[in-house]
């Protein structure tokens, strides 16, 4: 049996649903017979790793200073060893633009995409290839900040007259901002344990305009399918693409990756990876494991085994 | 398998502890209650509007988000004066239930307080609450089966949405200007619903110094709306939290007192003239509906705390209270200044904003382009932090206002809060001009209920459409 600390809240603005996959880690790491400490991820963080002396870390803070490697860093300083991707996996999968750019460079599909910082559209101009980029993406356009993890700040561009307060909004929670081609189609997650994929989980917007960006990300509009239905070969499809980005990106332990899969051309395309996702009750990961036959107790003790292999 | 409303299994499946065989489960595993949840506790907000809000609480915030009193200015001495009179004048019995209805020496109290505001009532029909919220709250469960409609102003006080998401109730908004309630559209969607079949059980109104907008109802439209309501036999709720914190202007007759009580259950709380921390509110309402909100209460929570109840009767029965909200008046009218100081400073030509004559806040709003949850997080970054519009509006609106509240911090974070977002409103201004092309500076989003504007009073002696219909048909 382990002491395990976890590190979960922050300053991010994910930080309730981090209090909440925190405290489920913990309930099942207490469960699991390990000894637990629970950190609220502040000021005193280091001073308090240090005074825990844990033999692991339970990440479970999501969004800034969780998933971007500062905590990582951190924990590679003060030798303790964590759960989940390292440093430079945690930076690539946070920047959005920077995990797309590896996908590319991969020959994996993703939607075509810009991404800018505010320097470029205040010091070189940016705005006046807009045009240029509306045409090459086509309405709608979907922008999002780079480095924000949960919905916020997804806008959804229909037409030239949305672009630029959807690109405000969007600056609104970091420098730098990525305008993505749409895809209509289904929203998937594949999420991934120590390069294993597991069910495939459909996010489906109940009875909602399919423009309402919104349906998705609020409780009870949206109904989690797992093993999502499709045919047995899109699925594998979208498993195998899951583990190219999980090795491309250098991912280790446990991460999700999400995919669309375009109504018109069943082409699967992946949007993202994240390195901390979500534990809640209502996340896909543990949806997805338990699918697989993997209670959560279970998963969780395989996360921290994988750490402290 | 589908996570679903009911059930996250499929049907006829057992369900499967999601703990290891023997393990004793956890109170954190939702999911295994899921199952016995009611279907109104699915109806809920953003999720994503909610985490925001929450970090609005950290200790390193300038918080103009909440809707705090200044407790701070209240005496040590003074509460420690009060206590020591309760128990030594009535320890057994603060320490014992109260009647459902209340201590008959409160209700002495409470139409002492709404006197001031030239409201006569008879103590004997009031019905002591836990709170203003638990008025809105037995209003609810007396008057709304799920599906019925609800009429509230739009922006609404925020914290009546959850309440009124609880009881199912359909909501439909009627717009504000700087004279409150529009009660032309008031009547316009009184008769789209009855020509509908529906009729609405209640209208929610904070005439007087409204939360979030702070505006106030003039007096031709308080008339109209009582006129209105006596005519269609409907109820009003009058929540009137505020209407002693008047700094300018004349004090206007309560809904209640125009309307005599019959069609006016009125809403009053101890929350912003003494203290929130007492959880004393109270309603009048015709006999009727105060009977069964009493039973409603009943099964809510048998009485309100009687330790407070004596508490707030001893505090009255040294006959200062006048004076402890005057102070408090003083207070609030100086911030009030220093937050309108402080947004013509730092919001200029690109904003508006209301300019409330009492109560605790400023509703601000923007050009349409800038969104104010998203600007909340880019404010959180500064460590300041206001409401977002939305949360005022059950239907998307709102999205470029906000609300400002004056009365929780000192003058200096007020200074300095709206510094700071006035300069993170002009960086997205700035940047909105950039990608645009243009420098703009752009009327404000939605009509924000400013000024007064004077054709509007004309708008109020129109009759309504219906009538003027069949008045066509009279003549």
């Amino acid at each position: 049996m382990s002491r395990v600390a976890v590190l979960k809240g922050g300053r991010s603005l994910e930080r309730q649903v981090s209090l909440k996959s925190g405290a489920r880690v913990q309930d099942a790491l207490e469960l699991n017979g390990h000894s637990v400490v629970g950190i609220d991820v502040g000021h005193d963080l280091v001073q308090r790793l240090l005074d825990a002396t844990p033999d692991v870390a339970f990440v479970a803070l999501h969004g800034r200073d969780g998933e971007d490697g500062t905590v990582q860093e951190l924990l590679e300083a003060v030798g303790i060893r964590y759960t989940g991707s390292g440093v430079s996996a945690c930076i690539r999968c946070a920047d959005k633009v920077l995990a797309k750019h590896h996908m590319l460079d991969a020959g994996i599909p993703t939607p075509d995409f810009f991404a800018f910082n505010e320097t470029a559209f205040k010091e070189l101009g940016a705005g006046d290839a807009l045009p240029a980029i509306e045409r090459r993406l086509r309405f709608p356009i979907v922008v999002k900040p780079a480095g924000q993890g949960s919905a916020l700040g997804i806008k959804f561009a229909a037409a030239p007259a949305d672009l630029a307060g959807a690109l405000v909004a969007a600056f609104s929670y970091g420098d730098k901002v990525l305008l993505e081609r749409h895809v209509h189609g289904r929203d998937l997650a594949v999420s991934v344990i120590d390069g294993e994929a597991l069910p495939v989980v459909e996010a489906v917007p109940r009875g909602e305009d399919f423009y309402d960006f919104e349906a998705r990300y609020e409780i009870g509009r949206t109904t989690f399918i797992c093993p999502a239905e499709l045919p047995q070969q899109v699925a594998g499809h979208a498993q195998q693409l899951a583990l190219d980005v999980w090795r491309v990106l250098g991912c280790r332990g446990f991460a999700r990756v999400d995919l669309m899969l375009d109504a018109e051309s069943g082409e699967l395309t992946v949007l993202e990876a994240d390195t901390v996702p979500g534990m809640t009750d209502t996340s896909l990961l543990p949806l997805a494991a338990d699918a697989a036959g993997i209670p959560f107790d279970e998963l969780i003790e395989r996360v921290l085994e994988l750490a402290l292999r | 398998m589908t996570i679903d409303d009911r059930d996250g299994r499929p049907r006829g499946e057992p369900r499967r502890m999601a703990t290891a065989a023997g393990a004793r489960p956890t109170s954190r595993d939702l999911e295994r209650y899921d199952g016995l949840f009611a279907a109104r506790t699915k109806v809920m907000k953003s999720s994503a509007m909610r985490d925001l809000m929450a970090l609005t609480e950290r200790g390193d915030i300038i918080s103009l988000a909440g809707g705090l009193p200044d407790t701070a200015s209240f005496p040590p001495e003074s509460f420690a004066a009060i206590m020591g009179a309760v128990a030594a004048d009535s320890c057994a019995r603060s320490l014992q239930y109260a009647p459902t209805e209340g201590l008959t020496t409160l209700k002495g109290c409470i139409a002492e307080v709404m006197a001031e505001e030239g409201t006569k009532i008879d103590p004997d029909d009031v019905l002591v609450t836990t709170g203003g919220q638990q008025v809105i709250d037995l209003v609810c469960k007396t008057l709304v089966d799920p599906g019925d409609v609800v009429i509230a102003e739009a922006p609404t006080y925020p914290g009546a949405v959850p309440t009124f998401c609880s009881y199912e109730a359909d909501v439909v908004q009627i717009s504000l200007d700087g004279d409150g309630m529009r009660i032309d559209e008031l009547e316009d969607t009184l008769d789209a619903l009855h020509r509908d079949g529906r009729r609405p059980k209640f209208i929610y109104t904070v005439p007087t110094f409204q939360n979030p907008a702070g505006t106030t109802m003039s007096l031709p439209r308080r008339k109209r709306l009582v006129e209105v309501v006596r005519e269609r036999e409907l109820l009003v709720l009058e929540d009137n939290p505020y209407g002693l914190l008047r700094y300018e202007g004349d004090p206007l007759p309560t809904l209640h007192s125009l309307d005599g009580g019959d069609f006016v259950i009125y809403l009053g709380t101890f929350s912003k003239i003494l203290s929130p921390g007492v959880r004393l509110g109270w309603s009048v309402g015709p006999r009727p509906v105060l009977e069964k909100m009493n039973l409603g209460k009943q099964a809510s929570d048998l009485c309100s705390s009687s330790l407070t109840q004596h508490f707030v009767a001893a505090y009255f029965a040294g006959g200062r209270w006048q004076d402890y909200v005057h102070s408090l008046k003083e207070i609030y009218r100086r911030r009030r200044d220093v937050m309108l100081d402080a947004l013509a400073d730092c919001f200029g030509a690109d904003a508006s904003w209301t300019h409330p004559q009492g109560g605790l806040f400023i509703w601000a709003t923007l050009p349409d382009y800038i969104d104010t949850t998203d600007l909340l997080a880019r404010a959180l970054d500064e460590h300041v932090a206001f409401v977002p519009g939305r949360a005022a509006f059950l239907d998307g609106r709102g999205s470029s206002s906000m609300r400002l509240n004056f009365s929780g911090v000192g003058e200096a974070d007020i200074r300095e809060g709206v510094r700071r977002i006035g300069e993170v409103v002009r960086e997205q201004i700035e940047l909105y001009g950039t990608l645009t092309g243009s420098h703009p500076v752009v009327a404000p989003a939605e009509p924000a209920p400013a000024a007064p504007d004077p054709k509007l009073a004309d708008v109020l002696q129109l009759p309504a459409p219906e009538r003027r219909r069949r008045d066509a048909r009279g003549g």
